[in-house]
């Protein structure tokens, strides 16, 4: 299992196209993906519902949790995403 | 007559009979389902939820081509949320666990979104819950076999109230025209039914908590979108005040409509060139209609984003060409991508970390000469295309006169290579933006090697006062009244002048009608706007004395604050109007 806290860089924060992106990405991989929220709030990363709930603004931090075959690969593109401001500005 | 205040979503005055849409009041009953039936019931909701996908997939196309891409992206993630696991998997579940109808399990399955969402205490995001609001109910509609919109057979024009609208109303309004307007009792400003009425133009009020319950289909309704105003069967005296106010709207838009084509001239004869600003993402023939004077600002950095490659040289050669052409010989201005360095290392670019502060950071000219391909590729682009029309070049963040003579440079080897290569080409003249203070302070020597100048004021505002206009802590002081900042347009103004050569301003400044007295006044040359202002951006200069406007913008220069210069042209304004 890894885990990993991530920072939203992105200013409009997870909103509904960035959450499609999460969702896609975590869905491509067997593992299970989860997020949790700083309020502590642990969702499914493969669904879009659940993702949007985080409610994550810009400058929130989330723990990414990853469990599985290809959890590595999994938490890396995801990362990415974040890192990538999900292509935004 | 009642009034109610709600939150203004689009502008503009609609006034006519109410026509209620109560969409969101179909019954749910729960069934059984008789055992050996719960497959058939999941097969029925999977139909449901297959036409749905299909229906998006149609909007999705109408949409991107009404709206554009921006837009689209909210149906792209309408269509995600169809794969949601919630649908492809704990419906069918619930289904076929506690035997129950397909329209009350998604009925329990919304009401728990529903539920969720609202405990989220930023706006934001719990408005996104409409999205799924929206997705749900459209399922829900297909499988109770709903009839289509009751638009279709409205026989009058009117203005429709709901307790909530989605986005596929909105577009469902656009193609309706007798909708006048519409307002709902859900909703606010940010959530995608008012960004959707925003851009198909309908007037809109959002947000009036339960007022559509005290309405009846036929009673007379008035909606102002710009103030929020809903007003249920009004006295004559209102009906006829909002009637004077809509026909005094209406009557400043054609005037600013007949202002097409004519010159952006003061009232003493002085001229000012106005152009406008594109990006690469709007159509070349876009706003031809507004018969400007050129494109003082094209952007580019459209060209470089979502994606994952450079754009090629033949890429950018054809985007410039049909732009070149669109403008048949009017002078277009095209800006070199002002990218910062996450983005080229997006386009695979590599070797570049992260930076502390970006916007003093490795962008615009700066990244250009450190990966001088990328401005060749532009530049070759451009003077290719300039064959098909009258380009010119323009680049952004210079500081230093090495950095214009390096772009110089280049733009010979360019030339030479072109030529070697047998490419039809056309050299182009070269500007520099000023949005830096150093630039702005020895324009006179970096106009030994450029052509012309543009002053980007929204930049020039930023790093003059130190200020990060998304900071909320500071934006307040973000005030391109300063006097700093227009001692340097002034100072920009009169030594390119010196030198013989152009100003124009493309920043937000020359979008904004009260800035137009001084930037006029202080000699400009041209002024560049968003399409949205620019009749707007006449109608000011031509209302103009430039010699009393010159004499202004000098006694300006010598004020304490925005504050004394901001309350000078307000007195001033209200003289002459």
């Amino acid at each position: 299992m890894i885990k990993k806290q991530i920072k939203v860089v992105n200013e409009l924060g997870i909103h509904a196209r960035p959450a499609g992106l999460i969702v896609n990405a975590a869905s491509s991989f067997p593992c299970e993906v989860w997020l949790e929220n700083e309020e502590g709030m642990n969702v499914n990363a493969k669904s879009i519902m659940g993702v949007m709930m985080l409610a994550a603004a810009c400058g929130s931090v989330l723990t990414l949790t990853a469990k599985g075959s290809h959890e590595e690969e999994a938490v890396k593109t995801i990362e990415k995403l974040f890192k990538d401001k999900f292509d935004e500005d | 007559m009642l009034i109610r205040k709600g939150i203004p979503a689009s502008l503009g005055i609609a006034m006519g009979p109410v026509l209620l849409v109560k969409k969101d009041q179909i019954h749910v009953e729960k069934h059984i389902i008789p055992p050996g039936g719960e497959e058939a019931e999941i097969r029925r909701f999977n139909t449901a939820v297959a036409a749905t996908r299909e229906d998006l997939n149609a909007m999705h196309a109408r949409v991107m081509t009404v709206l554009g891409r921006k837009h689209a992206r909210i149906i792209e993630s309408h269509n995600l949320i169809l794969s949601d696991a919630v649908i492809t998997h704990d419906i069918p579940v619930q289904i076929k666990k506690f035997h129950i109808n397909a329209e009350y399990a998604l009925q329990s399955a919304l009401e728990n979104i529903e539920k969720q969402f609202s405990r989220i205490d930023n706006e934001y995001f719990r408005e996104r819950r409409f999205d799924f609001i929206d997705v749900f109910k459209q399922i829900m509609g297909k499988l109770s076999c709903e009839k289509k919109n009751p638009l279709e057979n409205m026989e009058a024009p009117a203005v429709i109230a709901a307790s909530s609208l989605f986005p596929s109303d909105t577009i469902a309004f656009r193609d309706n025209k007798k909708v006048l307007g519409f307002c709902t009792d859900l909703g606010s400003k940010a959530s995608h039914t008012a960004i959707f009425a925003q851009s198909v133009g309908l007037p809109a009020v959002v947000g009036l908590v339960d007022f559509t319950s005290q309405m009846q289909n036929g009673d007379y309704i008035i909606i102002d979108g710009e103030q929020g105003t809903v007003i249920l069967n009004p006295t004559a005296e209102i009906i006829e005040s909002y009637r004077k106010r809509r026909a005094e709207l209406q009557k400043e838009e054609r005037f600013f409509q007949r202002l097409r084509g004519l010159p952006a001239i003061t009232v003493d004869g002085h001229t000012v060139e106005l152009f406008l600003n594109l990006d690469s993402e709007d159509s070349p023939f876009a706003w031809k209609s507004l018969k400007a004077d050129g494109v003082g600002l094209y952007r580019t950095e459209g060209l470089f984003m979502n994606r994952t490659d450079l754009p090629s040289e033949e890429e950018q050669y054809k985007k410039y060409s049909a732009l070149a052409r669109a403008y048949s010989g009017l002078p277009v201005v095209v800006r070199t991508a002002d990218i910062g360095g996450d983005r080229a290392t997006r386009l695979g670019i590599k070797g570049l970390g992260d930076e502390r502060n970006p916007f003093m950071g490795f962008r615009g000219i700066r990244l250009f000469l450190k990966y001088p391909e990328l401005l060749k590729t532009q530049l070759r682009a451009v003077f290719r295309a300039n064959t098909n029309g009258n380009l010119s070049v323009m680049v952004p963040m210079v500081a230093s006169c090495c950095e214009v003579e390096a772009v110089r440079q280049i733009a010979d080897v360019v030339v030479n290579e072109l030529a070697r290569e047998g490419k039809k080409h056309r050299k182009c003249r070269l500007g520099i933006m000023i949005e830096i203070p150093s630039a702005a302070l020895t324009v006179d020597k970096l106009l030994d090697s450029a052509d012309f100048v543009s002053i980007g004021t929204n930049d020039l505002v930023q790093y003059t006062l130190a200020v990060d206009r998304v900071n909320q802590y500071v934006s307040a002081l973000y005030e391109p009244f300063h006097p700093a900042v227009l001692r340097l347009i002034h100072l920009v103004t009169e030594s390119a002048h010196r030198k013989g050569k152009k100003v124009s301003i493309c920043g937000e400044m020359a979008s904004s009608p009260e800035a137009a007295s001084f930037l006029a006044g202080t000699g400009v040359d041209a002024l560049s706007a968003t399409p949205k202002m620019y009749l707007r951006m006449k109608n000011a200069v031509r209302n103009l004395n430039f010699r009393t406007a010159a004499t202004q913008a000098i006694s300006v220069l010598d004020m304490p604050g925005a504050e004394q210069v901001r309350e000078f042209y307000d007195r001033e304004n209200r003289t002459i109007f």
